[in-house]
């Protein structure tokens, strides 16, 4: 383009000035890089307001599961525990269905069939999380109370797992919550990835005499492992940080408990829950490591999830990550 | 070679993969059945506490039967504007940059930070607008909730406006250039015009994506029962709202709260569909 620039002075042409030019890729420039400046921006805010907790309690903070604002004693194991089998159950139950699906869309769903079923999952993703709570409160933790746990209990009640008291509100519900949330974001991304693979591969397949489920096995899941793993570590990213939809169904009990039918809570939810009451600076600061905490574990896991999927899917994947 | 007549094996094979496909089709269906009941409820819920009031009226104290959220509708719409206010010029630009001038290396990098900022929790956008915003002014205030949005907006809007500045043809770019017009304006009159629809595209959808968000407000816009004009204020919003009467105890609230969570879907499917509408054209599958 610069060359071309450049011809219109042999056309006796005053060249246009080349101030404007300068100031606009100045400016879009600087809107670009604001992206990396606002994660550090973030990561700084974060520090900064932990500061406090992060010298009173060092190590222990992450350890310790004593949480006690009166006196000042602050220890966020409850809560790392909370998140992750929140977000673990999440997993469990999110990641068979979205893969199951995003292989019906590309390999078996009739090509009529697909962009509806698409459509569905982009509006499912389109939900505001508290709307999913506020449907898990009146709907969905009756309904588990009632009929899903006490089934659970009875078949399933020799495991620690599922023993004790049913309240309703509690980490399986929670995941329950979540894995409705994160299904869409792992299908879509699935299925960019599945039809990332070369046909060449399920026609090599098909010509050994593989039949289709072997064919969808060996050639396409198999090759798309890697960018599967993505796929799942990016639902896990966002079952990590999911706040709303949980803090309403969870209990928010700081407790750590064998049992999924038991109260638990989130890094997330204490932080809806009790940021706004904090009072003395030192749990304020508290929260601030909490949420420094929860920000570095989204941040881990959304670069292992972006480098796993853009090594596999192309540009297309990572758009549906949107 | 004659064919050989079935072996078990063989015939286990097909019964296998068929069954397979059974349920590959049974876990797509189990996938998009929450949206049926969600929305069903939602409509069978809310529907009845929908009222000429409840867009007219403020929340009635508790006890008093009635009211509305006319003045969350209000504050949310409020909130958007603010939140457009800093995602649009930011992201539109930045996409702008990725589209025209970035290198190949400097684009992986911004497209990596857009992509990471995206994963960030809404709620630690909370926490930082709550440092940046509201330790500063001494107040919750509808500017830090447009605040916390708006940095919400910016890896939307930068991805989708430098996916749609992508798809105009170079030349259109060429043949501005070749008159002699400079690069600058070459940009905003020819490139950004072409691609107006995507780039508003891009925007509504940022724009659906936050309006029913949460936690990033709750303690920057804080909420507040009555109308606001000041903006340096606490501001009502509609996914608060509705956080804040679902988890009260009174039943009067939980049907306010199921026609806001009503509205709310409605505003953001609206948008979802204008935008359908919009991508019928040329740059059909670009805001996606």
């Amino acid at each position: 383009m610069a060359e071309i620039n450049s011809m219109t002075v042999a056309a006796e042409m005053k060249p246009p000035s080349r101030v404007g030019d300068h100031v606009f890729k100045w400016i879009t420039g600087l809107m670009a890089f604001s992206v990396l400046v606002l994660i550090v921006v973030v990561g700084w805010e974060l520090y900064k307001g932990s500061n406090l907790a992060v010298h009173k309690f060092g190590f222990k903070f992450v350890t310790s599961s004593n949480w006690d604002p009166v006196e000042e004693n602050f220890g966020a194991w409850p809560f790392i525990f909370g998140t992750l089998v929140s977000s673990l159950i999440a997993l469990v139950i999110a990641v068979p269905l979205s893969v199951a699906t995003a292989v019906f869309l590309t390999e078996l769903a009739p090509p009529k069939l697909r962009q509806p079923i698409v459509s569905i999952i982009e509006m499912l993703a389109a939900v505001p999380s508290v709307i999913y709570g506020l449907w898990g409160i009146f709907v969905l933790i009756p309904w588990l109370r009632e009929h899903c746990f006490p089934v659970l209990q009875k078949w399933l009640g020799f495991l620690p797992l599922f023993q004790g008291p049913i309240y309703g509100v509690s980490m399986l519900a929670a995941g329950i919550i979540i894995a409705i949330m994160i299904v869409p974001i792992i299908t879509s991304v699935s299925r960019e990835i599945l039809r990332s693979v070369p046909d060449l591969q399920r026609e090599a397949a098909y010509g050994l005499g593989a039949t289709r489920w072997e064919v969808t096995r060996i050639a396409v899941l198999s090759y798309a492992k890697r960018g599967l793993c993505g796929a799942v570590i990016l639902g896990l990213g966002r079952a990590l940080g999911e706040t709303m939809a949980v803090t309403m169904v969870i209990g928010n009990r700081p407790e750590v408990a064998a049992s999924l039918f038991a109260p638990g809570y989130t890094l997330a939810s204490v932080i809806a829950n009790e940021f706004a009451e904090a009072t003395t600076d030192m749990y304020l600061s508290a929260l601030f490591e909490i949420a420094l905490v929860l920000f570095a574990v989204t941040i881990v896991t959304n670069i292992l999830a972006q480098l796993l999927i853009s090594a596999m899917g192309g540009p297309r994947a990572s758009r549906a990550i949107q | 070679m004659t064919m050989q007549p079935q072996s078990l094996y063989h015939r286990w094979r097909k019964i296998k993969s068929t069954l397979m496909s059974v349920t590959a089709l049974l876990c797509a269906l189990l996938v998009i059945a929450p949206l049926g009941l969600v929305l069903g409820y939602l409509i069978h819920a809310g529907a009845g506490a929908i009222n000429w009031d409840f867009f007219t009226q403020l929340p009635k104290p508790v006890g008093e039967v009635g009211g509305g959220m006319a003045n969350a509708i209000v504050g949310t719409l409020t909130l958007l504007g603010l939140a457009c206010a800093i995602g649009v010029p930011v992201g539109v630009l930045g996409g702008v940059y990725l589209s025209e001038y970035g290198s190949e290396k400097s684009n992986w990098w911004i497209r990596f930070g857009a992509d990471v900022l995206n994963g960030v929790p809404s709620i630690a956008w909370g926490i930082v607008a709550y440092a940046l915003v509201v330790v500063r002014m001494k107040t919750f205030s509808a500017y830090a909730g447009g605040v916390a949005l708006g940095f919400m907006m910016i890896p939307l809007i930068m991805r989708t406006t430098e996916e749609v500045l992508l798809l105009v043809p170079n030349g259109y770019r060429e043949a501005a250039l070749a008159l002699g017009i400079s690069r600058w304006k070459m940009i905003c009159q020819i490139v950004m015009k072409t691609a107006f629809k995507g780039i508003v595209t891009g925007v509504l959808l940022a724009a659906a994506r936050i309006a029913g968000e949460t936690a990033p407000l709750l303690f920057t816009a804080f909420g507040n029962r009555f109308w606001t004009h000041d903006l340096s204020q606490p501001i009502a919003a509609l996914p608060l709202q509705v956080f804040v009467y679902a988890i009260s105890p009174y039943d009067d609230w939980h049907r306010q709260a199921w026609a806001g969570a009503l509205v709310l879907i409605l505003m953001v499917l609206f948008i979802n569909l204008i935008v359908r509408f919009i991508t019928r054209g040329r740059f059909a599958g670009a805001g996606r």
